[in-house]
């Protein structure tokens, strides 16, 4: 099975053409957005982080910054400093070239002599890369290259019966035609460990996992607050979920019943040469979670919700699925497909996940996902610490 | 008209899509074949029922996978939530 894509000089393919015009920091954005504005067709990405951080928080916003310029989507990257950041811009293009040879500028605002004058600059490397990019002609690649992120946010009863299920059933297609499909939201994995470690391809994986779900409990027990306690909400109890594992079951639905080949950090770069279902360590956050895993190489995101969500990524189109009939039509600018129709058992799993593995086919050939031709570019990083 | 989603085939408990009555008759497809019960309780829409007689120290399959133990025997057609469902085996 094949899909066009653009192929980059390192050997990745891409299934967008973005140029990227990235701040280093909350206090380049909107020279950031500034630039952006002048040259149709680019990205920018709002940058609340990159200043008054720990050196834990400096490592995750290096590695979520350079895996987008990195990102097989992104044709090149403008990165834009302010002058005084924690991520300076030397910093952050040099992260950038030990991940890519693509295409790659910088502009610094106190340098150039403030916004104006960066703006004239940023918009000349932009505008050129924009030419450049447009000369990019789109090649066939097998689907074993195609990298999956999957993602579940503002669930309700459906999703863990239509959606996730549906959204499984393609994870699962994905992994047996030789690709990556991504599993998030640590903290939702709680309550799966006997189900998840088993999983695992071997012990040090399911070690691994184990790890990454124990971390994240005794994170918020450091700051007094418990992941379990409460959870299933009252509710959720009043929808109908009984127990935890009930619950994050048919949020790690989603991911199908493949094999758990790998566990990586937040925003880690994915193996391109481990192929099979791996798991990231995200916050159930779902814009944090969509950037690491975009970050890591995803080229696109299927999301399941109930209650509906608008929210997008500058960087990969995101594809939204609800089980929720109701969501389906008074969100309707929102949600690319409804799999209400299992629900009403009028239709099977198999069938609505074979359609959203075609509709995710088209939406990598090209096709816009709602969220994408709403322009959004939701933007969302994991932190260790608050703001210094 | 199915009022009833099972999952996978060696689900024990099913999830309504919709609300039933006691005496109702629930209906399911598990891979294009038809099944059907009866309710034995007044039950909501997305609430649990049993798919089978269950006895008490059993597990409870949802997702193809244990969701608890039951607490309780739990007849066939009968609600399972928190009052017969544990994450953990109690004796």
């Amino acid at each position: 099975m094949k899909f066009k894509g653009y192929r980059r000089p390192d050997g990745k393919i891409g299934i967008r053409n973005h140029v990227l015009i990235l701040p280093c920091s909350l206090c380049a954005s909107e020279t950031a957005r500034f630039i952006s504005s002048q040259v149709p067709g680019s990205v920018y990405i709002p940058n609340q982080g990159g200043c008054a951080i720990v050196k834990a928080d400096l490592e995750i916003t290096l590695k979520v910054l350079s895996g987008f310029a990195a990102n097989p989507n992104v044709y090149g990257t403008v990165v834009v400093g302010n002058t005084c950041e924690i991520v300076q811009a030397d910093l952050l293009v040099g992260r950038i070239k030990e991940l890519t040879n693509k295409p790659v500028e910088k502009v610094v605002i106190r340098d150039a002599g403030g916004t104006i004058k960066a703006a004239e600059l940023g918009v000349k490397y932009a505008m050129q890369m924009s030419i450049e990019a447009s000369k990019c002609v789109k090649e066939e690649a097998d689907i074993s290259e195609l990298i999956l992120a999957t993602e579940c946010g503002g669930s309700d009863p459906t999703s863990g019966l239509a959606a996730n299920p549906t959204l499984g059933y393609v994870s699962d297609k994905l992994v047996s035609l030789g690709g990556i499909s991504i599993l998030s939201e640590t903290s939702e994995l709680v309550g799966t460990e006997d189900i998840l470690a088993p999983r695992c391809k071997d012990e040090k994986t399911a070690e691994r996992l184990l790890e990454i779900i124990k971390n994240n409990e005794e994170y918020f027990e450091k700051a007094g607050e418990s992941l379990r306690d409460g959870n299933p909400s009252t509710g959720n109890k009043e929808g109908g979920l009984t127990t935890l594992e009930e619950k994050s079951l048919g949020c790690i639905h989603k991911a199908g019943y493949s094999t758990i080949m790998k566990v990586y950090d937040y925003g880690e770069q994915i193996d391109t040469n481990e192929k099979g279902l791996v798991v990231m360590d995200t916050p159930g956050q779902d814009v944090a979670s969509v950037a690491a895993m975009a970050a890591g190489g995803a080229q696109i995101v299927i999301f399941t919700t109930g209650r509906g969500t608008p929210t997008g990524s500058g960087i990969v189109p995101v594809i939204k699925i609800t089980g929720n009939a109701e969501t389906a039509e008074l969100m309707a600018d929102n949600i690319d497909f409804d799999a209400s129709a299992i629900i009403g058992g009028k239709s099977s799993i198999e069938e609505k996940g074979e359609e959203l593995f075609e509709l995710m086919l088209q939406i990598a050939d090209g096709r816009k996902s709602k969220a994408e031709a709403l322009g959004f570019n939701d933007m969302s990083m994991a932190r260790k610490c608050n703001f210094c | 008209m199915y009022n009833c989603v099972v999952i996978n085939p060696n689900d024990t408990a099913g999830t309504l899509t919709t609300d039933v009555l006691a005496g109702d008759t629930v209906n399911y497809n598990i891979n294009g074949k038809d099944y059907s019960l009866k309710a034995e309780e007044k039950i909501k829409i997305f609430h649990k029922i049993a798919l089978k007689d269950i006895k008490k120290g059993d597990v409870i399959i949802k997702y193809g996978c244990k969701i608890g133990y039951a607490t309780e025997d739990i007849k066939k057609g009968a609600h399972i939530h928190t009052h017969n469902l544990d994450s953990k085996m109690t004796n």
